[in-house]
């Protein structure tokens, strides 16, 4: 019965998408009030619907309804309740589903929340974000229908992927598609602006909430992901170029250059179609990353739903929203304003600057991802491209941009001078030049890359410091300054700070990190690292859906001893095997132990990791994260939207 | 000029959609043999056991001795699908096309049992335990199946077993268009 009721929800939903798509657009070109409201509602009903829809599948997976196909290939009833939950999106109809629902979401939160807006524009706004509902819900209702049924309906259900029953992937997709589905906002922000023909300082702060949202979801999201590679597919690795990660990464290089480049926007009305443009790009990159891992067009491990019908459905969706929106650009762009003029240093062209490099960078992961495609299309190989393609390209771009990082908020608006830029950041300079001296001088000439990457990391987080520290210099007063230092000037300190806790994460790991291999009998030690490694046993264990082989480790070091057990489990419904890594985590590393084959002898292989500030690429995200609920914390979005809406004559019309 | 930097972005956006759309129509689990058209790389096997001869590339020909195109299979007693394909290569066999069978990642002796069991369509056997030859093939799992022409060059790579409509419509008129080649 859940069922049905999901399935005629979602087929309601898509009646409404139609009309938020139609109806308000004509609205908007007739300067209708009754259709824009008509639109608005249409928008708030369909989240409701599509919600409804939602509820109906996870509920019929919490319920283990296996007459659901989905529900019977997905899960199983011994499945615990929070991974029977979290099964609704741990496939390829209900991730979707989840897609739908948040998309719809938003477009609520626009019909209901977006009073500030000029009404013919969020008409527009609506029309857009209701035809990419429609495009998705008729995607989900004809190629990949959560609903359908299975008669006659299996006793037991296949499992969810032991992989993903983990409490990292609970939370990871709403994540990634809370970021990939926030810029679908600033797409359709894009595109309305074009068919408006005019984009003002206005446009960019209505805009930049939403791309800081999504950012901070994705740049969670991402971290997330890493993390739960990280310990679950006991590679001990926490980035492996993958082409779904690269289809995360990649929006997100686009997500932060839209970010900047919508601030300079916002505070000197430039560089407006080239934000329209990255408006446009974010969100189709994150199509794109839709389209590859549902296409089948690339082999990764992430691949859960590998259909060509489906794969030409996304294509047509990309082509329909991306290839219509770039055409648009090509006609309408050019006769926009184009925005104030800045000299050469300058806060803007330091942005600018920062743009194009993050521009190359996400030109080169694309590169890397598609190689595959284009060399099959060209000339028949097969060649994929792995990290060394990635060290010797994307590291070159993204250094300089680290360098170019420090500099940007200490560049004054309009025009800068280079000679009072250098005596701003002496500070900083000097702090940097002292890292570098002595790291060379601990680790040793071999290790000068190494000393480089963590001299690049103390020049961020100082770099970021000085610009607090500027701030409360001149503001008159430390107390005063401190309070009346806007939270988005904390915000910019924290993510630009994690950005350099994140690089020295990564420089460690890339010099220092060592592995071991070995086959381990009980009681034998070992030492990796600083760390004295025992195993203690090997006994057997069940779980409440697996049977697990979990071995007992003592890990010792200066001469104080911790347990730490790591498991193999095998999921015998699915008949898969996963790993559960020990990992001793420690502010300055961790010690990663993972098992793998038990021998005939009693013995049992062991993978030992030394993995020095590992913590620190996700503890570098997750400021950078926390530096962007900072930023949407700060009072100006609210302030400068509503003074913005106050000064435009008439104000919202009251709907009919 | 300015309008036409504006229609760049709509422009590299067509071209890569001509590449999709082209990646679509592909399937990324099928990896070409590099071998094509390109001589066998040498190797001598061994028999299943003393009695039987195993064969190399001798015996499929060369550019000086050309010979008749042939079909080497590569197959294993262990393999899942090689029983499906089994009738086939007997069918193959009885039509009179030179069979050569490559024992890949197994024991002679489960080989052995495996062909007294199902019957031997092979011409002759050449035993691969460590798979080395494996290696030098590109084989990347059975069965797969090599067309080799009169001059010992690999023609064309068949993954997977062959079902009844590969062997009428690809194996077939390739053997009999490579006899009329030479």
């Amino acid at each position: 019965m859940a069922g049905e009721i999901g399935h005629f929800a979602l087929i309601l939903a898509l009646m409404l998408a139609l009309t938020q798509s139609v109806v308000p657009m004509i609205g908007a070109s007739r300067n209708d009030p009754a259709l824009m409201a008509a639109g608005r509602a249409a928008a708030t009903l369909q989240a409701l619907f599509v919600l409804a829809a939602f509820a109906a599948l996870a509920f019929a997976f919490v319920r283990t309804d296996f007459s659901l196909e989905v529900v019977a290939q997905h899960t199983h009833s011994t499945q615990p309740l929070i991974y029977r939950f979290a099964g609704t999106w741990g496939n390829h109809e209900g991730s979707m589903l989840l897609w739908v629902l948040i998309l719809s979401v938003f477009g609520a939160a626009i019909a209901l929340f977006g009073d500030n807006l000029r009404t013919t524009f969020q008409a527009r706004v609506l029309s857009i974000q209701g035809m990419i509902g429609t495009a998705f819900i008729v995607f989900l209702l004809f190629t990949s229908n959560p609903f359908a049924r299975l008669s006659p309906a299996p006793i037991d259900g296949a499992e969810l992927n032991p992989l993903l029953q983990d409490p990292g992937l609970v939370i990871h997709p709403p994540l990634l598609y809370l970021g990939y589905v926030g810029f679908s906002v600033a797409f359709a922000f894009a595109v309305a602006a074009l068919i408006e023909g005019r984009v003002d300082a206005a446009w960019a702060r209505w805009v930049r909430p939403w791309v800081l949202a999504a950012w901070t979801c994705l740049t969670a999201g991402i971290a997330l992901g890493s993390f739960w590679a990280y310990y679950e597919l006991g590679w001990g690795g926490w980035w492996f170029w993958d082409p779904v990660e690269n289809a995360s990464l990649m929006p997100w290089l686009m997500g932060t250059a839209l970010l900047h480049s919508a601030l300079v926007l916002e505070r000197r009305g430039a560089l407006v179609s080239w934000t329209i443009l990255l408006g446009i790009l974010t969100f189709s990159l994150s199509l794109i990353g839709t389209f590859l891992v549902r296409s089948g067009i690339l082999t990764s491990v992430h691949s859960f739903a590998v259909d060509p019908r489906r794969g030409i459905f996304i294509l047509a969706i990309i082509i329909g929203s991306t290839g219509a929106a770039l055409a648009l650009f090509a006609w309408r762009a050019p006769a926009m304003k184009s925005g104030a003029l800045f000299s050469g240093v300058s806060r803007e062209a330091g942005l600018t600057l920062n743009n194009l490099f993050l521009m190359a960078a996400t030109a080169v992961v694309f590169l890397g991802t598609f190689y595959p495609v284009i060399m099959e299309a060209v000339s028949k190989d097969k060649i994929s491209v792995g990290p060394p393609y990635y060290a010797l390209t994307f590291v070159p771009i993204m250094t300089p941009l680290l360098v170019l990082v420090v500099f940007g908020p200490m560049l004054t608006w309009k025009r800068d001078a280079l000679g009072d830029l250098v005596r701003r950041l002496r500070g900083p300079l000097i702090v940097t030049v002292i890292a570098f001296v002595a790291a060379v001088a601990i680790f040793g000439r071999t290790n000068v890359l190494a000393a480089a990457g963590m001299a690049l990391a103390v020049w961020l987080v100082v770099g970021a410091g000085a610009v607090l520290a500027r701030r409360w210099r001149i503001g008159g007063g430390f107390l005063r300054s401190v309070r009346t230092t806007p939270t988005s000037t904390y915000g910019l300190v924290l993510a630009h700070a994690g950005l350099g806790v994140l690089v020295a994460g990564i420089s460690a790991m890339t010099a220092w990190q060592s592995s071991k291999i070995v086959l381990m009998h009980p009681g034998q030690t070992l030492t990796i690292g600083r760390e004295e490694v025992t195993l203690r046993s090997i006994r057997e264990a069940t779980g409440p859906n697996y049977a697990a082989l979990v071995a007992g480790f003592t890990f010792t070091r200066d001469g104080v001893s911790r347990p730490m057990t790591s498991e193999r489990r095998f999921y015998p419904s699915s008949r898969s095997q996963t790993t559960e890594a020990g990992i001793e985590k420690r502010f300055l590393g961790n010690t990663y132990v993972a098992v793998g084959e038990p021998d005939k002898t009693g013995g049992i292989v062991v993978r030992l990791y030394d993995h020095p500030l590992v913590g620190w690429i996700w503890g570098g995200a997750v400021l950078m994260a926390m530096g962007g609920c900072a930023s949407l914390a700060d009072r100006r979005f609210r302030l400068g939207a509503a003074k913005a809406a106050a000064g435009i004559p008439g104000g919202r019309l009251v709907p009919a | 000029m300015t309008r036409a930097l504006f229609a760049v972005p709509v422009a590299l956006f067509a071209a890569l959609i001509v590449f999709f759309a082209y990646g679509l129509t592909q399937d990324p689990s099928r990896i070409p043999s590099i071998l094509i058209d390109r001589p066998l790389p040498a190797f001598d096997l061994p028999g299943l056991d003393a009695t039987s001869p195993g064969f190399g590339t001798a015996a499929f020909g060369s550019p000086a001795a050309r010979g008749e195109p042939k079909l080497l299979n590569v197959f294993a007693s262990w393999c899942a699908a090689c029983p499906q394909e089994h009738p086939m290569l007997t069918r193959i066999s009885a039509e009179g096309v030179p069979l050569f069978g490559l024992d890949w990642k197994d024991q002679p002796e489960a080989a052995k049992t495996w062909l007294a069991q199902l019957g031997n369509p092979y011409a002759r056997i050449g035993s691969d335990p460590g798979a080395r030859t494996g290696i030098d093939l590109g084989v990347t799992g059975v069965p797969e199946t090599f067309v080799v022409d009169g001059r010992g060059r690999v023609r064309y790579k068949q993954i997977g077993p062959i079902t009844a409509d590969d062997w009428e419509k690809t194996l077939k008129p390739m053997l009999v268009r490579l006899r009329n080649e030479a």
